[in-house]
């Protein structure tokens, strides 16, 4: 019977659809070897996340509920968590690979003296065994890693990769009140600027890229118009921002983002390995490319071999035609 | 100050291509190189010390051949280095690897901050600097885009993290572990004199008996992660269907092809 975790995800009192994710592969898991599904939740003020996460497929809930935890801190999260697993003794514990789950996570498997497999994009149990895939080598190689008999076997997953539950408002579940762990955070948050108005790279279901293709700096507002007209986010080729085209928050590839949108439409871009490590996995690729060879078309769903001059200005228009904008 | 860089030594994916994939690269003599993102925090460790005096030293956990990277890393300005190995110390995850790395931390003396970059290239794990800190038990920085202010005498640092949804402004005390991100400075090349002055440098190794640590503490047998397996990705399937006529009807067919693809 295996007790497995996972950690409910928020910021500004929105909670992080990434939790979704997590608890549904935790449900499939528990599911599998007749065992519960806990979420975990901490924050100020966050009580009724637990019924949102019985919803989602949670069988119960751990609240920690405090107003030395409103603020994200790594050192006060990672103590609390790594009490809580000390204390209820967990077999799995499942995350997020969201910026706060990739260090969150590996903070409570060192001082739990347990293991870690980040950003999976497979789970399953072999027995008690959790048995996860990983990307290795900027996604040029697939790790399959196991572990040992140490307690919680812990992972984070890929976002986007794990699909949520639709959310079942018959679902209910019993709710334990937990205290903080008693230390003080050391850090200070002295400030915090939002990356206003931009859809960011990590979250997007469409990503439309320029590369060199679109030949200046001048080019990109052609691409940008595709974007905005999906609601998508803005990505962009290394050529594209060694060239100074575009900032480095935009570059898509092993020394960029890693991605996985649903849609990815690469314009201009050649497909160079190293580009590819951060898209390849997008569930369709189009590639909008006037050189019929480009390797971008090998792992594209659908290509236009033209100038994207021409056909990105009439894809927009095509999509605001049809999306009535 | 003193600024003590992690640093791995990882394959040169640079030289992937149709003829040399992945395992073979990953494989023993493939080619290696510094993990590039471990420049940018070797960059920070010489940026510090030409700022506020004093040194940066690297380092490594991996096997012999490693002086290599180290030695680049010598070359761009570090002023020491120290290479842990050990057979001993072959196929430890992130945390053995944590405990190597900061076993030998506890032997260095005082320091001021340590240094990692965002994660190695090769297990992509971003876990190892995080459990440094853990078990250091220091505080640590990770996604940092840009010092804003450091005070070795007062020990505080002001750090920019980039992270999902905005940049937020953290101060902490010192020594911490810091992961820096690309943002923070383009490595510096090595200088002529430094590549001349690193390969005669002598680079001090230390082993599992000198750390004081124990067998099953590191390792395939101190680790509680293990690669059961590596294999290429699955092959993608190139279904490419090109869309063809002039940009008006192929946007239009395209337009339906994705929306029946239920991905807009
Ligand atoms: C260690 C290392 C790490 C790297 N990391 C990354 C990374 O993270 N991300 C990344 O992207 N790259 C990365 N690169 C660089 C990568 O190898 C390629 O150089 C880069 O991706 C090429 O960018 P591009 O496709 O925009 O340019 P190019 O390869 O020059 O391709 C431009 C394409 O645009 C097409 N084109 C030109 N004009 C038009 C037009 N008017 N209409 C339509 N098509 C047009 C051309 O046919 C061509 O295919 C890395 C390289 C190394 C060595
Ligand atoms: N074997 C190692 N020796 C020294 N530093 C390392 C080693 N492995 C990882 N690091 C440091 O930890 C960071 C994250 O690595 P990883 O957790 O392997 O992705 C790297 O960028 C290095 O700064």
């Amino acid at each position: 019977m295996a007790k497995i975790w996972t950690l409910v995800e928020h910021r500004n009192g929105a909670i992080d659809s990434i939790s979704w994710e997590t608890l549904a592969m935790a449900r499939q898991l528990a599911d599998k070897s007749g065992g519960s599904v806990t979420a975990v939740i901490l924050g100020d003020g966050v009580g009724d996340f637990a019924q949102t996460a019985f919803h989602y497929g949670a069988d119960d809930a751990i609240v920690v509920d405090d107003p030395s935890l409103k603020d994200y801190r790594l050192e006060t999260y990672s103590a609390t968590l790594t009490a809580l697993a000390q204390e209820h003794q967990p077999d799995v514990f499942l995350l997020g690979a969201s910026d706060k789950g990739r260090e969150i996570a590996p903070a409570v498997a060192a001082k739990l003296g347990v293991g870690l497999a980040s950003d999976v994009l497979s789970l399953d149990m072999d027995g008690d065994k959790l048995v996860a895939t990983r990307p290795v080598l900027v996604g040029n190689l697939v790790a399959t890693i196991t572990f040992g008999d140490a307690k919680p076997q812990m992972a984070s997953l890929r976002r986007r990769v794990f699909p949520a539950l639709e959310p079942d408002t018959a679902r209910n579940g019993n709710v334990t009140q937990a205290n903080v762990a008693g230390i003080t955070p050391v850090t200070e948050v002295v400030g915090f600027e939002a990356a206003e108005g931009e859809v960011s790279l990590n979250d997007a279901s469409i990503i439309v890229s320029g590369g060199r293709g679109v030949g200046g700096p001048e080019g990109f507002p052609t691409v940008k118009a595709l974007a905005d007209v999906l609601g998508g986010a803005l990505g962009a080729s290394r050529a594209a921002v060694d060239a100074g085209w575009i900032p480095y928050k935009h570059q898509v590839g092993q020394t960029g983002k890693t991605v996985q949108p649903d849609l990815y439409i690469a314009c201009g871009i050649s497909g160079a390995i190293q580009h590819l490590a951060g898209m390849k996995t997008s569930k369709v690729i189009v590639a909008i490319n006037k050189d019929p060879e480009a390797p971008i078309f090998k792992y594209a769903k659908y290509g236009i071999v033209g100038d994207l001059f021409k056909y990105v200005p009439a894809l927009t228009e095509a999509f605001k035609a049809e999306l009535g904008k | 100050m003193k600024a003590i860089v992690l640093m791995k030594q990882t394959p040169d994916t640079a030289q992937l291509s149709a003829s040399m994939d992945g395992l073979k690269l990953m494989a023993e003599g493939g080619p290696r190189i510094v993990n590039p993102w471990d420049e940018y925090a070797i960059e920070t460790g010489i940026t510090l010390a030409e700022d506020h005096g004093g040194e940066a030293v690297i380092l490594t956990m991996g096997k012999p051949e490693a002086t290599e990277a180290i030695k680049t890393g010598l070359a761009m300005g570090c002023k020491g280095a120290t290479l842990l190995t050990d057979d001993a110390f072959e196929n430890s995850d992130s945390l053995a690897t944590a405990r190597i790395l900061t076993a030998a931390i506890n032997q260095m003396g005082d320091y001021d901050i340590i240094l990692a970059g965002k994660s190695a290239i090769d297990g992509d794990t971003a876990q190892t600097a995080v459990q440094v800190a853990a078990l250091l038990g220091v505080p640590y920085l990770g996604y940092v885009a840009k010092i804003e202010a450091v005070d070795f005498d007062a020990k505080t640092i002001t750090v920019v993290r980039a992270i999902d949804g905005g940049r937020e402004t953290v101060t902490s005390p010192l020594p911490a572990v810091v992961s820096v991100l690309k943002e923070i400075g383009e490595p510096r090349y090595p200088s002529f004199m430094g590549i001349r002055k690193a390969a005669k440098a002598k680079i001090p190794e230390m082993g599992l008996a000198d750390l004081g640590l124990s067998a099953d503490e590191v390792g395939a047998a101190g680790s509680q992660a293990q690669w059961l397996q590596v294999t290429l990705p699955p092959a993608q399937e190139s279904t490419l269907e090109v869309i063809e006529g002039e940009p008006e009807e192929a946007a239009k067919i395209l337009v339906q092809k994705l929306l029946a693809e239920k991905v807009i």
